[in-house]
């Protein structure tokens, strides 16, 4: 049992290089997750931005952590559909009866997605600073910026394994994308809540997004993140956990 | 050591209702064909999952090179190999990565010269670089048969190798699983078809509702039936027949 628990980190590490090449060879993925946040951002700043009233001088400031989660919440479709398809063609069989940890496979698909996630945000950071983003935030309030997503990542990555392990059709493990796009458009990540009618905005205002945007906005900006950031780190380590129990279990009976 | 690679006693399982193995018995010999005959549904894959660690029994035991399923799985994974029913090859990578891939992951000294052999030894060399999605059915199940020889486990399971490949590839299947067991490895296979456990197998057993109704070598199940009596008939060649002459002659030329 020893030698197996050994060769983990080095089993993920080569499950993790193939399911890169699938993304780097996938121009749908990298449309998905990269091009069309970016494209969203120029919409919102050069199309609507001018119309919208946030406080702030430069609305790409304002925008950017929701355009960030929207880049996220688009890309965990896609590891809901690399799953699906590793149960369906019987891969996950074939590592499973291989002398290799049990959940090397599970996890090189979630640190595929912390991994593209990274890339695609320093992406979309690198336009947005051509499109005159500035930040006088310092090397830790990046840091926990970075954190923040990277959890963030994580959380969204086990509600779609559950998806992508459970469904019975490829459209059934995409489908878990829709509700989680739909999150970033009902909270403070466009638009400011004031300005919604009140049952919407009860919702914005207490549903998990809302304290996430508003936590990297206020580090990005140097303001005092006050207890937002809990509130933040609260839903996403508790939705995590929950999310990776039930994943587990759905994956050991697949396996 | 022991003569028997794999030994099963009073195997037993069921999926809620469905009862679908109902006490299975035999024994494979090391170094040799094993072919497990059964119609569909009949719950062969069933015991192929339960022998590579993929399912557990209801009761019963079976051990596999010396070592028990449920006791030591981590052992038994790492002296056998498995091909399932439908080709588990990665599509988007190419033939060459695929085998790279598994030779990291049984953690081999040298992942890219074994895998360059297995591409040689099963005519793969010229498609290597090709994503394994453009190939043929019968290229598919060729790199997927050379994914699980990459370690050289002892031991190989083949559930329904030849399930949906043309007549021409099947005859190759059949070479590369001769060669295995001439060089020691024992195979464990599944099929449907009464031919090609006839054509390879040592050892023949017939899994029929949930048991194993006969096994031994094919000359003791001929011997269950009365001796042969000696008929002219007119032999029509098959279709199969003049399918293979005419690929033959082709390739000839």
């Amino acid at each position: 049992m020893e030698t197996i628990k050994n060769y983990f980190f080095s089993d993920m590490g080569v499950m993790l290089g193939r399911s890169m090449r699938h993304i780097f060879r996938s121009l749908d993925t990298i449309i998905t997750v990269t091009i069309m946040p970016i494209a969203m951002m120029l919409l919102f700043v050069y199309v609507l931005g001018g119309a919208i009233q946030t406080g702030t001088s430069n609305y790409v400031d304002y925008l950017l952590p929701g355009i960030l989660l929207i880049a996220i919440a688009n890309s965990v479709g896609y590891t809901s559909y690399r799953l699906f398809t590793d149960v369906q063609r019987g891969i996950f069989e074939r590592f499973n009866s291989m002398p290799i940890a049990r959940s090397a496979a599970l996890w090189g698909h979630v640190l595929t997605s912390l991994v593209s996630n990274a890339i695609s945000l320093v992406v979309i950071i690198l336009v947005a600073l051509l499109m005159g983003f500035r930040s006088p935030a310092g090397i830790l309030s990046w840091l926990a910026v970075a954190g923040i997503l990277a959890l963030f990542s994580l959380t969204l990555t086990w509600i779609a394994a559950i998806a992508g392990l459970s469904a019975k059709s490829v459209d059934g493990a995409g489908v878990i994308a829709y509700p989680i796009h739909f999150l970033p458009l009902i909270s403070s990540a466009f638009v400011p809540t004031r300005t919604m009618p009140s049952g919407v905005r009860a919702f914005a205002e207490y549903q998990p997004v809302t304290p996430i945007v508003e936590t990297i906005r206020a580090l990005l900006s140097n303001q005092p993140v006050g207890n937002e950031i809990w509130i933040a780190l609260a839903w996403c380590v508790g939705i995590s956990c929950i999310a990776y129990i039930f994943a587990m279990r759905v994956y050991k009976k697949r396996g | 050591m022991q003569n028997n690679s794999i030994q099963v006693k009073g195997l037993q399982k069921s999926y809620k209702q469905l009862n679908v193995l109902k006490g299975v018995d035999f024994e494979v010999e090391k170094g040799s064909i094993f072919a497990l005959l059964g119609s569909n549904g009949s719950g062969k894959t069933t015991i192929v999952k339960i022998l590579t660690t993929l399912l557990k029994q209801d009761s019963g035991t079976a051990v596999v090179n010396g070592l028990d399923v449920l006791a030591k799985p981590a052992n038994v994974r790492q002296s056998i190999s498995l091909t399932g029913q439908f080709a588990a090859v990665d599509e988007i990578l190419t033939g060459r990565e695929n085998l790279i891939m598994i030779a990291r992951l049984r953690h081999l000294s040298n992942p890219r010269q074994v895998a360059d052999d297995l591409l040689n030894r099963f005519g793969l060399t010229d498609a290597a670089h090709r994503r394994a999605s453009t190939y043929s059915g019968g290229m598919r199940r060729r790199l997927d048969i050379a994914m699980s020889l990459a370690g050289r486990s002892p031991i190989i399971f083949l559930d329904e190798p030849t399930t949906g490949l043309d007549p021409e590839a099947r005859i190759e299947v059949w070479k590369m699983v001769r060669e295995l067991a001439t060089n020691g490895t024992t195979v464990f296979l599944t099929t449907q078809y009464l031919d090609e456990a006839e054509q390879l197998a040592d050892q023949i057993a017939i899994l029929h509702e949930g048991r194993i109704i006969v096994s031994g070598t094919l000359a003791d199940l001929k011997k269950l039936f009365p001796p042969a009596q000696v008929e002219y008939i007119e032999k029509q060649p098959t279709l199969e027949d003049i399918f293979l002459a005419i690929i033959g002659k082709k390739e000839k030329n």
